[in-house]
Parts: C-alpha cells; sequence; structure tokens
C-alpha cells in the first residue's frame, strides 16, 4: 500500500521546559520518504522534537513545514500524523481490529469511510502487519511486539502524511528487536512514507536510517549518512557517541600535538593551541612495524580471540587501558613495551560543548 | 511420590486450586464465620423479628402512606446523590490525580474528610450553613431558594457523605490510565469529546460504578447528617432510617424491623442489579 511521502522542514525551533532548555535552534530538513533516525543520550531533546513534529508539543519559538505548508500552529488532530508510541497506548478496552479502526471511525460523518470499507481496511492491515485472524483479541492477549505492530497499523490507518516512532523496540527483547527492525525497513519501503523515529541505540539509527540526526543537550550535532557520521564526524560528542573511540587529552602548540612528552603526527586543520583531545577508533591503532612509533605501552593481559591475539595496552601517561586486536606473529609477551602508531584519528578543542559530559562514560 | 488412587481422589475432591502459602481452609473458614457472626446473623435476627408481623403486618406496613413515603425519599434522593456524586467524583478524582498544583495533598486529604467526621458534626454544619439565616442559606433565601428543612438539604447532606466515594474508588484506576492514551487519540484525529468518551471513560466504567453502588448504598442508610438538616416533616422530608427511629422510640419493635426489612430487600435488589452491571461492564471494558 504505498503512500505518498511529504517533506518536512524544521526551522529554527526550541523548546524550554522550565528552565531546562530541551530544543535549542533545531533545524533540519527531511526529504519525501526518507528514514531519518533522531539518536542521542537521554535528555538530548530526541523525543520532544518529535513531538513537536507531531504537534504534541508546541514549540516555544520556530516553525514546523509539512510540504512547504507552515504546520506550526495546526492542531495535532489535523495534522494526520501517524505516531506510534513507546509504550504504544493501545486502548485496551478495544479488541484490536476496534484500535486499528478507531482513527476512521472518529472522522466527521462526511468524511467516515462506510463501515463494509472500513472493516476491509482493518483486514488490509493486518494482513500487512501480519496479524490476520488476530482481529479479535484484545491488546493483553498479544505479545509485545505483536502489540508493536498493532500500534503502527493503527497509526497507518488514517493514511498519515509521516510516520513518526518514538523509541519503537526499546521495550522489546533484543531477538525480537532485531526481527522488527528488519521489518520496520520493508515497512518503510513498501509504504514509502517519510518515517522519523527516535533511538538512543547507536546500532539500532546506523543500520536502519538513510540519514541520522545527532542530539545533544537539545542542540543538533550532525545530521548525515551513517557513512558520513563514521568517516567525518562533525563533533568530539559525535565520534564518542557513535562507535567506540579513545580520547587521549593532548596540547596542541603552533600545529603540533602533544600527548605525555611525544609528537603525535596529526593535522590539526589549523586549530588553535591549547588543550585538545585526540580521538581514534580502537581499530585504527596498531602496534607499530617500522620506525614510526608515535606511542608507548605495556601489554597488560593477552587473550586468543579467533583471529588473533587481543590486547590490553596500557598507554604510558594515560591512565586508561585500551585493547588491541593484531595478528598472532606481532604479538608481543606481557609486561613487554611496544610501540604503537595510530593509522587514524582526529583532533578536537578540549572545551568543545558536550565534551565532558561524554569523556566521563568511556 | 506416592501417586495412589486415594490422592488421585484427594486431589480430584479439592475445590481450590494448590498454591504456594497454606492455610486456605482456616482462612476461608474464618471468612464464613466472620461474614456470618458479624453480617448474616444480625441480618437475619432482623428478618426473623419482621417475620412476627405477618403477610398482613408486612402488607400494613408497606402501605402506610407515611412509610411508602419517606422510602421513596430515602431511595429517590440517594440514587441523584449518587449521581451527582459520580459526576463530580469522577472531575475531582481527574483533577486530583492527572494535575500537580500547589497543596494537591492538602486538597487530597479534604476529599476523606466526609468519611471522618461523625455524621452529626457535618449535619450540624450544614444546617447552620444553609439555615435560612446561614452564609449559604441566607442569600439563597432571598432568592426565594429554600434547602434547609426541605428535600434540597437532604440532598446536600446526602452528596457530602457520598463524594469520597467515587472519588477514592475511581482515583487508582485514573492513574493507571497512561496519558499516551489521549494523545495517541488525538494523533488518530479525535476531537476531545470523542478522546473521553471512547477512550477515558470506558476504562474508568466499572470504577465508576463501584462508587456509585458505595455512595448509593451510604446514602440509603445514613442518618445522623440527614436529620439536622431535613426538618423531618412527615410525607415531605422524612426519611426511612429516621421512622425506623422514630418506630423504636415509640416501641413499635415490629413496625420498625418491618420497615428495615423492606430497606433490605430494596437495597439488596439495587446493588445486586448494579453489581450485575458491573459484572457485564468488566467483561465487556474490563481488559485494562
Amino acid at each position: 500500500m504505498p503512500q505518498q511521502g511529504f517533506s518536512i522542514r524544521i526551522d529554527g525551533v526550541e523548546q524550554d521546559f522550565g528552565d531546562f532548555p530541551a530544543l535549542r535552534d533545531v533545524s533540519l530538513d527531511i526529504q519525501p520518504g526518507e528514514l531519518v533516525a533522531l539518536l542521542g543520550p537521554s535528555g538530548s531533546g530526541k523525543t520532544t522534537l518529535l513531538r513537536v513534529i507531531a504537534g504534541l508539543n508546541a514549540p516555544d519559538r520556530g516553525s514546523v513545514y509539512f510540504d512547504g505548508e507552515d504546520a506550526t500552529n495546526l492542531a495535532v488532530q489535523d495534522r494526520r500524523v501517524g505516531f506510534v508510541f513507546q509504550n504504544y497506548a493501545l486502548f485496551k478496552h478495544m479488541t484490536v481490529a476496534d484500535n486499528i479502526a478507531y482513527g476512521l471511525r472518529v472522522r466527521p460523518r462526511r468524511q467516515r469511510p462506510s463501515s463494509a470499507d472500513i472493516t476491509a481496511r482493518v483486514e488490509e492491515l493486518l494482513r500487512f502487519v501480519q496479524l490476520e485472524g488476530l482481529g479479535k483479541r484484545f491488546p493483553a492477549q498479544l505479545s509485545g511486539g505483536q502489540r508493536q505492530r498493532v500500534a503502527l497499523a493503527r497509526a497507518l490507518a488514517i493514511e498519515p502524511r509521516v510516520l513518526l516512532l518514538d523509541e519503537p523496540f526499546g521495550a522489546l527483547d533484543a531477538r525480537v528487536r532485531k526481527d522488527l527492525r528488519r521489518w520496520l525497513r520493508e515497512v518503510h519501503k513498501e509504504t514509502g512514507l517519510t518515517t522519523v523515529f527516535v533511538t538512543h541505540d547507536q546500532d539500532e539509527a546506523m543500520e536502519l536510517a538513510d540519514r541520522v540526526v545527532v542530539l545533544n543537550q537539545g542542540r543538533v550535532e550532525q545530521i548525515g549518512t551513517p557513512a558520513e557520521l563514521y568517516d567525518k564526524p562533525a563533533s568530539s560528542f559525535v565520534i564518542s557517541f557513535v562507535g567506540e573511540a579513545v580520547a587521549l587529552p593532548v596540547t596542541v602548540t603552533d600545529g603540533h600535538v602533544n600527548f605525555a612528552g611525544r609528537e603525535l603526527h596529526i593535522d590539526t586543520h589549523g586549530l588553535r593551541s591549547g588543550p585538545a583531545r585526540v580521538f581514534f577508533r580502537p581499530a585504527d591503532i596498531a602496534v607499530a612495524t617500522g620506525g614510526d612509533a608515535e606511542l608507548e605501552g605495556r601489554v597488560e593481559s593477552l587473550r586468543r580471540t579467533p583471529a588473533g591475539v587481543r590486547a590490553t595496552i596500557a598507554i604510558d601517561g594515560f591512565d586508561q587501558t585500551l585493547e588491541i586486536e593484531s595478528p598472532v606473529e606481532t604479538a608481543a609477551t606481557l609486561g613487554d613495551k611496544v610501540p604503537l602508531s595510530l593509522t587514524k584519528a582526529r583532533i578536537f578543542p578540549a572545551e568543545a560543548n558536550g565534551f565532558d559530559h561524554i569523556a566521563d562514560g568511556i | 511420590m506416592t501417586s495412589s488412587p486415594a490422592r488421585a481422589a484427594r486431589n480430584a475432591r479439592r475445590f481450590v486450586a494448590p498454591s504456594v502459602l497454606p492455610g486456605f481452609g482456616l482462612t476461608f473458614g474464618y471468612t464464613l464465620f466472620y461474614l456470618g457472626l458479624i453480617v448474616l446473623f444480625p441480618l437475619a435476627m432482623l428478618i426473623w423479628r419482621a417475620s412476627d408481623l405477618g403477610a398482613s403486618g408486612f402488607m400494613r406496613i408497606m402501605t402506610e402512606p407515611r412509610v411508602t413515603a419517606a422510602l421513596q425519599t430515602t431511595f429517590t434522593l440517594s440514587f441523584y446523590a449518587a449521581v451527582i456524586d459520580l459526576v463530580f467524583g469522577l472531575i475531582v478524582a481527574w483533577v486530583l490525580t492527572r494535575y500537580s498544583f500547589p497543596f494537591r495533598r492538602v486538597i487530597d486529604a479534604f476529599v476523606d474528610l466526609p468519611f471522618a467526621l461523625p455524621t452529626a458534626v457535618a449535619g450540624i454544619s450544614l444546617a447552620a450553613l444553609y439555615a435560612p439565616i446561614g452564609w449559604f442559606g441566607a442569600p439563597l433565601a432571598e432568592m426565594g431558594i429554600k434547602i434547609a428543612y426541605t428535600r434540597w438539604g437532604i440532598l446536600v447532606a446526602l452528596v457530602f457523605i457520598g463524594l469520597p466515594f467515587v472519588v477514592r474508588t475511581v482515583q487508582p484506576i485514573i492513574s493507571e490510565l497512561e496519558i499516551e492514551l489521549e494523545e495517541a487519540s488525538a494523533t488518530l484525529g479525535a476531537s476531545r469529546f470523542q478522546t473521553i468518551f471512547n477512550v477515558l471513560l470506558p476504562p474508568l466504567l466499572p470504577a465508576l460504578l463501584t462508587g456509585f453502588a458505595l455512595a448509593f448504598a451510604r446514602a440509603i442508610g445514613e442518618y445522623g447528617s440527614v436529620i439536622f438538616i431535613a426538618g423531618n416533616i412527615a410525607y415531605v422530608s422524612e426519611i426511612a432510617p429516621l421512622l425506623i427511629v422514630i418506630k423504636l422510640e415509640q416501641y413499635d419493635f415490629a413496625g420498625a424491623t418491618g420497615i428495615a426489612a423492606i430497606m433490605l430487600a430494596i437495597s439488596f435488589a439495587a446493588l445486586l442489579a448494579i453489581n450485575l452491571i458491573q459484572a457485564w461492564s468488566r467483561r465487556r471494558f474490563g481488559h485494562v
């Protein structure tokens, strides 16, 4: 059942909850038919942004456009958004079929389909979400994954302009999540709806979304495809939040990067002198083979893995250990000093917004 | 493991599923004993005493105009009072559960006052307020409305004592209703009224009926708060419980128990009916 995708434009949206700024100058463009993830830690404003798009929250400043049309002051009831709540919010006193039919039955008499049409549409949707024959059940008689699909069918019944999902897999166990992920991708492909979902799980965002919006403390840190986020993180927050990263505290003096008395060969891209952090992925550090060692570390433990050896290494001058996987041949023995080199790293000024918050978690 | 036929027979005789906690026999016995001693035995005494009257005696009491007037007053006003409590109790419960505002807990505690107050105290205060010289009574009297010493006075007292029953039975169910239900209904295009009537009220219905039944039952038996404000004019504002007391004071025990038995029968029928509606509504809307 392909439906038409609408574009969404969010322009300078801000929202405060009392003294707490939940959204700060958020702007983004979502193309028709795109699948977009809002990714961020809790309290980053991702759910608030989703609710602003739905019209459940009225932003203090800024505008929301659907297909170029200003929808900022459009009531929730008139927005025609399909919203799937984190806890599904199914009507427990109604059967599955009545839940799905609800959005059609509450329409004003003139726009309401005939009851035969409603029944047919409910059957069609039940088939679509693979719940055929369960229309007479009550939500309490369904599993979590099945409830999720009822909530989706109910949202799709009103032929929404956009589909919004709040933590769609949050309440499910890991195995069901995996299945539903694939399934949601299919649903998106088949409906062609512009879809926005909220998640705090970066794997989920990266695997599913065409583009990911990374939010932190109410601000957009970066908008990009998963590849862009991995390869060109725009801030220290993005590199730490999306994928594993190690942060080395360094000082920059006139374009030279200094870590614990050693110079690291990193292009500073004109970063001004002062404290900074060098970020690298665990895969981007290796035992140096030539004389190009930038760092030195002591092997603290060794563990055999199918592919090679996993060594825990304490870097000199750094209070954290890191794990390096290397082929069996290059493996050192316990207590050895090993030379290390960085193949890829990024540098960000230490005072960058949101950095300290994340550094605690590494 | 002795899976003997004797054990199988014993298991088959059991009419409760085995449970982790022992003591079904003891607690069930206690339940029967307690209900029998505290509830059923006194009621049986009442019927037994009333049976002295015989069929003709009952007919005489039932057709006595003053008795029918009192019974009618009690049951109709109790019904109206319970209906009023149903509406306003729901609103009070909703506001106290759904919104947070300064002094919410204090206001919440006020709801229980009619429970705790000696009914005579409530009656005297209400009478003082609504009397023609009282704070409410005086301005109302100027408008030509008389509350105290009329049936309206009885209604005011019954509404007062019944309110907490509705509030307290509905409150926990309201707090279980997620805000997301309203929001989901709105995103699906439902108007506010549709949301209230289709999404919010059906799950509350069983609790509302319970609250209604409790308020109604309490109002039927209410005596203390009513007699001070009712004026107790025979055929007009005389309630059945008062008539029983009057009969007792005249040493007309048979007459008193006769009225009591009739009240018991009507109350039982009314509560049974409410329970049946409730059972139906639980089946219909109870998947909460």
